[in-house]
């Protein structure tokens, strides 16, 4: 499976992210953020980081750059484009995903492993998955998801919440929101679920030796329903 | 504007010092002249009260690439892989504004790192705050910590291990410390001495606009209450161009385009370019006119004294400032061709064609003054005798209890919760340990970083309190299964000019130069902060040691947490019992007085050795060195950690049960052993002639001893864990 990291200036996950799709077996290439084009890809990745210093607002002016046409352009055709933590914020400032990404509820940075729990297996990054709940691990000022009630009504009846905030055996309740995010949630696909923006950094858990090793679960299933 | 000797004195330089240079230079400087002489022969730059000692220090080793008098000291840790590493401080701006002050103090850590040539893997911060009653503490502290929150998690470098006190004498004058240690390859370092003339002089990074001007002789001078006015001195941090910055730098550094590399820090433009020249023995001429600067109608004295953030300064080969500037471009970054490197061994300033001012090198570097201050040795207080009726009165889960919540002692979740401890995929122990550890990226090789402080014990008595925090960095790098390597200090005293800080400076550095001696643990970095005084109130003698060590197969690291029930857990050196100077005594006797505990070199070696040997023969399965608390502290650590409980051995002998669990006596470790092993640590113990105690075994969910303490691990953790958040929610 071919993948592709977009890197803008302030980006700062995307070594992590390289790392971790190569391990476990992507064929991964590096993009700059001035690059007109992007390589034939399966998965386009959007990193963590803070793209041009996160001015103005977070992902805003990443979400101007030359390369993101292209990426809006895959994604409407369908292919896979995931978002983690700026790379969220992204999207969202695309117009890709819905809602707003808003300073965490305590106004602090938080750096934890956190729970999440799978809402959604209709699609190409969680189908068969073997766990419902994940650990993962967080780290952002600014992941406090917020919506419209229109926006949330249609995000719950399309099923395009994909993961949310909780406690070790699922339940979701304030005490496992780490941020104030509305309903909990850590992260959502757009329509056709082929785009998924997550706060939570699954490049940070992949092996024993880490936080913890649950995403490697969560790239090993996006290459197993590509098989 | 004329230049006086009262002008002189506003610029912080004392009469004697303007009469030398009005003689060495055969006339009166001009305004911009006098502008870099103050900036070069104030404390911060020049070392001046503090040089004779430094001399001294321990610097030299096998492991030692790069000792002091680089941007950061380097080692070696095999394969080609070097370490290099520097703490330095950031105390007097922090005050004046946290966020910026704090934030800015990371940034320019991080800059003397990669200017070096390495990649960022690691920091750390030793911050010390007012008592908590202090109508400041709470801000301070909480702008600090998002000020280096802020700057560091934007960079993307993980925050592994730090140290936050409070005590009262930093009321009026704050601590921030921060550490940087970066990855090389050790073919591939840069240092900052320029070679060859004619070579060009190119500034690279951020425009130059007015902030931070006399910000290196702000911190060279004691706060008064018009403090508030000095705040236009504090720099303005912007991390995203220090990420585009390092991006650029380590590009450029990829081929062999760059002859020399120094980072503007403090002083600016000015002494990173007398520096470059002065190591290389030339001179070298700047065209001011051509700094990118942020504001209109910058005056030269003004763009030599600027501490704008983010800027480098570059000897480039001939004909690479084409190549070198697409890279720039690239990133967005400002490049201009300022100068060249010149035979003059003079400083040669040109504006709008002029010459501004022209110094020889060797008038600020080598000739700036050094002094002899007079200091005053401190006497070893005498020992105190405690009224062991007294302690019957006290409970010991009361006094564990009490102890574990102490502000020092208590856990700072709250604090690194706020920093990314876990970019860069490599973190193996995150902040909360001994050490905090990350892996070399790509190998089997990880390396441990631990900073440390106790001024408690420097302020009773400078020599032995010396001595104690570089055993105490030594013991913390051991307890996560690392071989120590080398150090970097932060002196951080109050007015030199007085005997008595000047004395503890003295003691404090001979204290560190022995021990570092001794266990071949050479400091390669530093830097010294004078003057932290507020209206003639100096703080504590607070020397921050910095310490590295290295893992060379990451699976052997340790942990303090209790891992498995029904293994043993023994005490590793020997308790007499000492309470001077201890929390015990503080916090349950109040009881300021006595000596600190006494330094044993030869027992911190051969039981640190002792240790380290265990880890790698596999035999234990967690370690934590005892320290502030003493044993029973350490071991509710470990019960807290690994949400497992102890059941304590009936003490053995006479001993006193307060002195034996609560003593702050040295060279101490507590050890678990799964009972397989227990054979094999016994020979290895008894092979080095090393005193243990079987303290108990891993069991159950409370920490037990005999009638006196039985206390379920959750209750022991709701102590430890909340006494922050709840202060700073408060």
């Amino acid at each position: 499976m071919r993948s592709s990291v977009i890197i803008f200036p302030g980006s700062n996950c995307d070594r992590d992210m390289d790392v971790a799709l190569k391990k476990f077996g992507f064929k991964n290439q590096m993009v700059w953020h001035n690059d007109q084009s992007i390589p034939k890809s399966d998965l386009i990745v959007l990193p963590g980081g803070f793209s041009y210093g996160d001015y103005l607002r977070c992902g805003s002016i990443a979400s101007k750059s030359k390369i993101i046409k292209s990426v809006i352009d895959f994604a409407n055709s369908g292919g896979l484009v995931l978002g983690i933590c700026n790379g969220f914020q992204i999207l969202t400032e695309t117009g890709l995903l819905n809602g707003i990404l808003q300073q965490n509820k305590f106004l602090n940075f938080i750096c934890s492993n956190v729970y999440v729990k799978v809402k959604d297996k209709q699609n190409k990054y969680f189908k068969d998955l073997k766990k419902d709940v994940l650990e993962l691990h967080i780290a952002h000022n600014e992941g406090n998801y917020f919506c419209s009630d229109d926006e949330l009504k249609s995000l719950e009846d399309n099923n395009q919440i994909a993961v949310t905030y909780c406690g070790v055996d699922g339940t979701e309740n304030e005490k496992a929101n780490p941020n104030g995010a509305i309903k909990n949630i850590a992260g959502i696909f757009n329509k056709n679920k082929n785009v998924l923006g997550m706060m939570p950094h699954p490049e940070r858990m992949i092996d024993k030796y880490l936080s913890g090793e649950d995403g490697s679960l969560f790239f090993k299933n996006i290459l197993d329903n590509f098989k | 504007m004329e230049v006086t000797e009262e002008v002189a004195i506003d610029h912080g330089l004392k009469k004697e010092e303007f009469s030398k240079i009005c003689e060495l230079l055969k006339r009166t400087p001009n305004l911009t002249e006098l502008a870099i002489f103050s900036a070069m022969w104030n404390e911060h730059c020049s070392y001046k009260s503090s040089r004779k000692h430094l001399k001294k220090m321990h610097t030299k080793g096998k492991q030692v690439i790069q000792g002091p008098g680089e941007n950061a000291g380097v080692i070696d840790i095999g394969d080609d892989d070097a370490i290099v590493f520097k703490i330095e401080s950031h105390n007097h701006p922090s005050f004046i504004e946290p966020y910026q002050g704090a934030a800015t103090g990371v940034g320019g850590i991080m800059r003397d790192v990669f200017t070096m040539g390495a990649r960022p893997i690691a920091n750390l911060n030793s911050i010390h705050f007012g008592s908590p009653q202090h109508k400041k503490t709470r801000n301070l502290l909480r702008g600090v910590v998002k000020g280096i929150g802020g700057y560091g998690n934007c960079i993307g470098v993980p925050t592994i291990a730090g140290q936050t006190t409070f005590d009262e004498s930093y009321n009026g004058n704050i601590l921030v410390n921060a550490m940087t240690l970066g990855l090389v390859n050790k073919n591939k370092i840069f240092y900052s001495k320029a070679a060859g003339l004619d070579k060009p002089v190119i500034y690279v990074g951020s425009k130059t606009g007015r902030d931070g001007i006399h910000g290196a002789s702000m911190a060279s001078a004691t706060f008064d209450d018009k403090i508030e006015e000095k705040k236009p001195t504090v720099q303005v941090g912007d991390p995203f161009t220090e990420k585009l910055l390092l991006e650029a730098c380590l590009e450029l550094m990829a081929d062999n385009s760059i002859i020399a590399i120094q980072d503007m820090g403090a002083a600016g433009l000015t002494s990173s370019s007398v520096e470059m020249a002065s190591k290389g023995n030339l001179g070298i001429e700047l065209n001011l006119s051509e700094v990118p600067c942020r504001e209109e109608k910058m005056t030269p004295y003004e763009i030599m004294l600027s501490e704008s953030q983010e800027r480098m300064l570059i000897v480039l080969e001939k004909g690479k400032e084409e190549h070198a500037k697409k890279i720039f471009d690239k990133w967005n970054l400002d490049f201009a061709v300022i100068g060249k490197t010149t035979n003059s061994k003079k400083i040669k300033l040109i504006f709008d064609s002029k010459k501004v001012a022209e110094i020889p090198i060797d008038l600020l570097a080598e000739n700036a003054p050094i002094y002899d201050r007079p200091w005053k040795k401190t006497k070893l207080p005498q020992k105190l005798k405690f009224d062991k009726d007294e302690f019957k009165s006290l409970k010991l889960s009361d006094c564990l209890k009490k102890i574990l919540s102490n502000s020092n002692i208590s856990d700072k979740k709250w604090i690194w919760d706020q920093y990314d401890h876990t970019v860069m995929g490599d973190t193996i122990q995150k902040p909360g340990g001994d050490a905090g550890v990350v892996r070399v990226h790509g190998t089997n090789k990880a390396v441990a970083a631990s900073v440390d402080s106790s001024a408690l014990y420097c302020f009773s008595h400078p020599l032995t309190g010396g001595k104690q925090i570089v055993c105490e960095s030594y013991r913390n790098l051991i307890s996560v299964g690392a071989k120590p390597i080398a150090i970097t200090n932060c002196l951080n005293f109050g007015n030199p000019e007085k005997e008595k800080n000047m004395g503890e400076f003295v003691e404090c550095v001979e204290g560190i130069t022995e021990a570092s001696k001794y266990l071949d643990f050479p400091v390669v970095s530093g830097n010294v902060s004078f003057y932290n005084e507020t209206k003639d109130k100096g703080i504590k003698p607070t020397p921050t040691i910095g310490g590295v060590g290295l893992i060379s197969d990451y699976q052997q690291m340790l942990t303090m947490d209790f891992k498995t029930e029904g293994n043993l857990v023994y005490v590793i050196g020997k308790t007499d019992g000492h309470l001077d100077q201890s929390i015990f005594a503080r916090e349950l006797l109040n009881e300021k007085k006595g000596p600190p505990p006494t330094v044993n070199l030869f027992n911190e070696k051969n039981i640190g050795e002792t240790v380290l040997d265990l880890s790698r023969k596999n035999l234990i399965v967690s370690c934590h060195d005892v320290s502030l608390g003493g044993i029973l502290t350490a071991v509710s650590k470990m019960c807290i950690k690994g949400k497992k409980g102890i059941t304590i051995n009936t003490l053995k002998g006479l001993t006193n049960k307060y002195e034996y669990f609560f003593g702050e006596d040295q060279a101490r470790y507590i050890i678990e052993i799964p009972k397989a092993s227990l054979k094999k640590v016994n020979d290895i113990l008894n092979k080095y002639s090393v005193h243990f105690d079987e303290l108990g075994t891993v069991n159950g969910q409370s920490i037990v001893y005999k009638d006196d303490i039985n206390l379920p691990i959750e209750e022991l953790a709701d102590a430890h864990k909340y006494w922050l958040k709840k202060y700073m929610d408060s």
